[in-house]
C-alpha cells in the first residue's frame, strides 16, 4: 500500500535533493575561487584533486572497509608517468593520463591479486610497503625520475595542442574531475556493484554467505581507487608543474585518511567534503600564526568527536529525520 | 530424491573430533533438523556444508554434484543459502538494503551498466527494492525496512538475516538456531515463517534447540551428540529415542548439578 510511494520518495530524494545540494556548493566554491587571487585558487586546485585522490580511496576503504596505506603509490606513478611523457616525450597531457592510469591499473591488478587475498593487517602491510617501494623508485632511479631534484616543466593540462594557462583554466578542469569522480561513486555505490562492497565492509562471512566473490570484488575496488590516486596524480603534476618524491610521500596518506575520516568514509560525498576542509583549514587559520597547529588539531579533534561519522555522516540523520516524520504521517 | 547429501563428513580441530563420520541425506522439498547439545558439532556441520570450513575427510554432495572444499561464495551461487547463530548482518545499513544485498546471486550487472544504467538495470533496480520490501513484510519487518539493522532489536535481527537469505532464492536454506533469543510469539511468527518458505518449495535445513519449534516443523531430524550422530528419524522417534533422552537428560542434569 503505503511502500511503493515510500519507494519513490527514497528514490527522488536520493537522486535530486541529496545529489544536487553538494554540486551546487561545490559550483559556488569554483566560484569563489574564480572570483579570488591567485593563492587561493592554487589551494582550491590542491582541494579538488585530493578530492579525487580520497573519493578513490574511499572505494577501498569507505565502501569496502578495508585498509590500503600505499595509495600514494598510485598518484607517484600517475604523476611521473604524466611528467615522463609529457616534459621528457613531448606527449599530448590527455594521451599521458590515460596511459599512466591504464599503467597504474595494471599494477594495482598485479600487486592486489596476490595481496588481496590476505587478511587484516597483512593486507594493511602489503599496501604500505608499496607505498615505500614506490618512494624508493622514485628516489633511486634518477635517470628516469630525476631522483630528489625533482621533475620540472611539466605542461600545463590541454587538449590538441590547446593548453589551459592560466591556474583559474585550469581550476576549472580540477573542480569538473573532482565532480565526475564523484559522480562515478555516487553511481557505483547505488547498484548490485556497490551493495556487493558494502556487504564486504560489513561482513565478509555474510558477503560470501550471499555468493558475493570477496576477493573478487576487493581487487576491482583497489583498482579503481589506483586509478583515481593515478588521475590524481598526473592532475598534480600538470596544475604545478613540478614533481619530487615528497609530493607523494607518506604524508599524503595521512592527509587522504584525515579527508576521509572528516568528510565521512564510507559516504559518497564526505571524501571530497574532508578535501576541501582540509586543505582549506590551514588557509583560514593563518592568521593565528605559531597557534595555527593547535588551533588546526583541536578543530579536527573536535569535528571527529561530535561527528565522528564525519561531516557527510549527518546526512542520513537528516535523511532519517525527514523519513521518520513521512512514516508518521503515513501511518 | 535427496537434494543435499551429507557423506561420511569427518572435522578434526587438532585433538578435538568435531564432527566424527556423519552421514545424512535431506530430501529435496523437506524440513529437516539437526539437534544435540552445546558443543555437539552442528555449527562445524553447517560449515562444512556450506564452504566456511574444509572437512578433514567425506564428501557434501548438492544437487546432485559434489561440493565439497568449493569456495563458500560458489557454494552459496548454486543455492545453498546459510545464515549464522552469531547474526552477521550489514549493520550500518539499512535494513531494506540487508535484503537487497541478498538478491545479489540472482541478479545481474557490474561495473559498466551501474554507469551506464541501461534500461533493464533501472527496472533490475526496481524489482530489487520492491522484492525487498515485499520479503520483508513476509517476515513482519515491513514496519522497519528504512532503520538502520543495528538498531533493531535482536530477535528481529535473526528474522532479518532469514529474509536476506530468502533474497537470494536458494533452494537449500540452512539456518544456525534462528530462534535463539526470540521470544514466544516470535518463535511462533518464526515457525510460520519456516512453513512458509518450504511451501514456496525450498528445502530448510535447521539447527535448533527449541524444542517446540523443532517437533512442530521438522519433518526429519538428526540428532549429534559429542560429534556422533546418534539418532536420525521423524519427530515421533526422535522423542522416544533411548540415546537421545539420554542425551539431553544428561546434558540437563550435568547443567543442574
Ligand atoms: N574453528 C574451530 N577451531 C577449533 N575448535 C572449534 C572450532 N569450531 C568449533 N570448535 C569446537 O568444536 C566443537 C563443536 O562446536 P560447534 O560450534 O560445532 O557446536 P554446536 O553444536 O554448534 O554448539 P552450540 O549449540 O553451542 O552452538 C566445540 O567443542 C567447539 O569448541
Ligand atoms: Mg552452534
Amino acid at each position: 500500500m503505503t511502500s511503493p510511494a515510500i519507494t519513490s520518495t527514497r528514490a527522488s530524494w536520493r537522486d535530486h535533493a541529496g545529489s544536487w545540494l553538494p554540486v551546487l556548493a561545490t559550483l559556488a566554491l569554483l566560484g569563489v575561487g574564480l572570483s579570488s587571487s591567485g593563492y587561493i585558487v592554487t589551494v582550491l586546485g590542491f582541494a579538488a584533486i585530493y578530492g579525487v585522490f580520497s573519493t578513490g580511496l574511499n572505494f577501498f576503504m569507505g565502501y569496502t572497509g578495508q585498509a590500503s596505506f600505499g595509495q600514494n603509490a598510485f598518484a607517484a606513478l600517475g604523476g611521473y608517468g604524466s611528467a615522463i611523457l609529457t616534459a621528457g616525450h613531448g606527449m599530448e597531457p590527455v594521451l599521458a593520463l590515460l596511459i599512466a592510469t591504464t599503467v597504474s591499473v595494471a599494477i594495482a591488478f598485479a600487486v592486489g591479486y596476490p595481496t588481496l587475498r590476505l587478511r587484516g593487517h597483512y593486507l594493511a602491510m602489503a599496501t604500505f610497503a608499496l607505498g615505500l617501494i614506490t618512494y624508493e623508485i622514485t628516489i633511486e632511479w634518477t635517470s628516469l625520475t630525476q631522483g630528489y631534484m625533482g621533475y620540472s616543466g611539466i605542461p600545463p593540462i590541454g587538449l590538441f595542442g590547446y593548453e589551459l594557462v592560466t591556474e583559474k583554466q585550469m581550476l576549472v578542469v580540477l573542480v569538473a574531475f573532482a565532480l565526475l569522480g564523484v559522480w562515478i561513486s555516487n553511481r557505483l555505490r547505488r547498484s548490485r556493484f556497490g551493495r556487493a562492497l558494502a556487504a564486504i565492509a560489513g561482513s565478509e562471512p555474510a558477503a560470501a554467505a550471499l555468493g558475493v566473490n570477496v576477493a573478487g570484488y576487493k581487487l576491482v575496488a583497489f583498482v579503481i581507487a589506483a586509478a583515481y590516486g593515478s588521475v590524481a596524480g598526473s592532475l598534480f603534476a600538470h596544475f604545478v608543474g613540478f614533481i619530487s618524491p615528497e609530493v607523494f610521500g607518506t604524508s599524503m596518506v595521512v592527509l587522504s585518511f584525515t579527508m576521509l575520516y572528516l568528510g565521512g568514509i564510507g559516504t559518497t560525498w564526505g571524501p571530497l567534503v574532508g578535501a576541501v576542509i582540509v586543505s582549506l583549514l590551514p588557509e583560514a587559520l593563518r592568521g593565528l600564526k605559531e597557534l595555527q597547529d593547535v588551533a588546526y588539531c583541536v578543530i579536527l579533534v573536535a569535528i571527529l568527536i561530535f561527528a565522528p561519522r564525519g561531516l557527510a555522516g549527518f546526512a542520513p540523520a537528516i535523511k532519517q529525520f525527514f523519513n521518520r516524520g513521512a512514516a508518521a504521517k503515513a501511518e | 530424491m535427496a537434494l543435499l547429501s551429507v557423506q561420511n563428513v569427518t572435522m578434526r580441530f587438532g585433538g578435538l573430533l568435531a564432527n566424527d563420520n556423519i552421514s545424512f541425506d535431506v530430501p529435496e522439498g523437506s524440513i529437516f533438523a539437526v539437534i544435540g547439545p552445546n558443543g555437539a558439532g552442528k555449527t562445524t556441520l553447517f560449515n562444512s556444508i556450506a564452504g566456511s570450513l574444509k572437512p578433514t575427510s567425506g564428501k557434501v554432495v548438492f544437487d546432485g554434484q559434489p561440493i565439497t572444499g568449493l569456495p563458500q561464495a560458489a557454494i552459496a551461487s548454486r543455492g545453498l543459502i546459510r545464515t549464522y547463530q552469531l547474526v552477521q548482518l550489514f549493520k550500518d545499513l539499512t535494513v531494506a538494503e540487508n535484503v537487497e544485498i541478498g538478491f545479489h546471486r540472482v541478479t545481474r550487472g557490474g561495473v559498466g551498466s551501474a554507469l551506464l544504467r541501461p534500461r533493464w538495470f533501472r527496472e533490475q533496480e526496481e524489482s530489487i527494492a520492491r522484492k525487498a520490501r515485499e520479503l520483508l513484510a513476509f517476515v513482519g519487518l515491513g514496519d522497519q525496512a528504512d532503520m538502520i539493522a543495528d538498531k533493531l532489536p535482536y530477535g528481529r535481527q535473526r528474522l532479518l538475516e532469514v529474509a536476506r537469505a530468502l533474497a537470494a532464492e536458494p533452494r537449500l536454506i540452512l539456518l544456525d538456531e534462528p530462534a535463539a533469543g526470540l521470544n514466544t510469539q516470535e518463535t511462533a511468527a518464526l515457525a510460520d515463517v519456516i512453513h512458509r518458505v518450504n511451501e514456496r518449495g525450498v528445502t530448510v535445513l535447521l539447527i535448533e534447540h527449541d524444542m517446540g519449534l523443532v517437533m512442530k516443523v521438522a519433518q526429519r531430524i538428526a540428532v549429534l551428540d559429542f560429534g556422533k550422530k546418534i539418532a536420525e528419524g521423524t519427530p515421533d522417534e526422535i522423542r522416544s529415542h533411548p540415546d537421545v533422552l539420554t542425551a539431553y537428560l544428561g546434558g540437563v542434569e550435568m547443567a543442574d548439578g
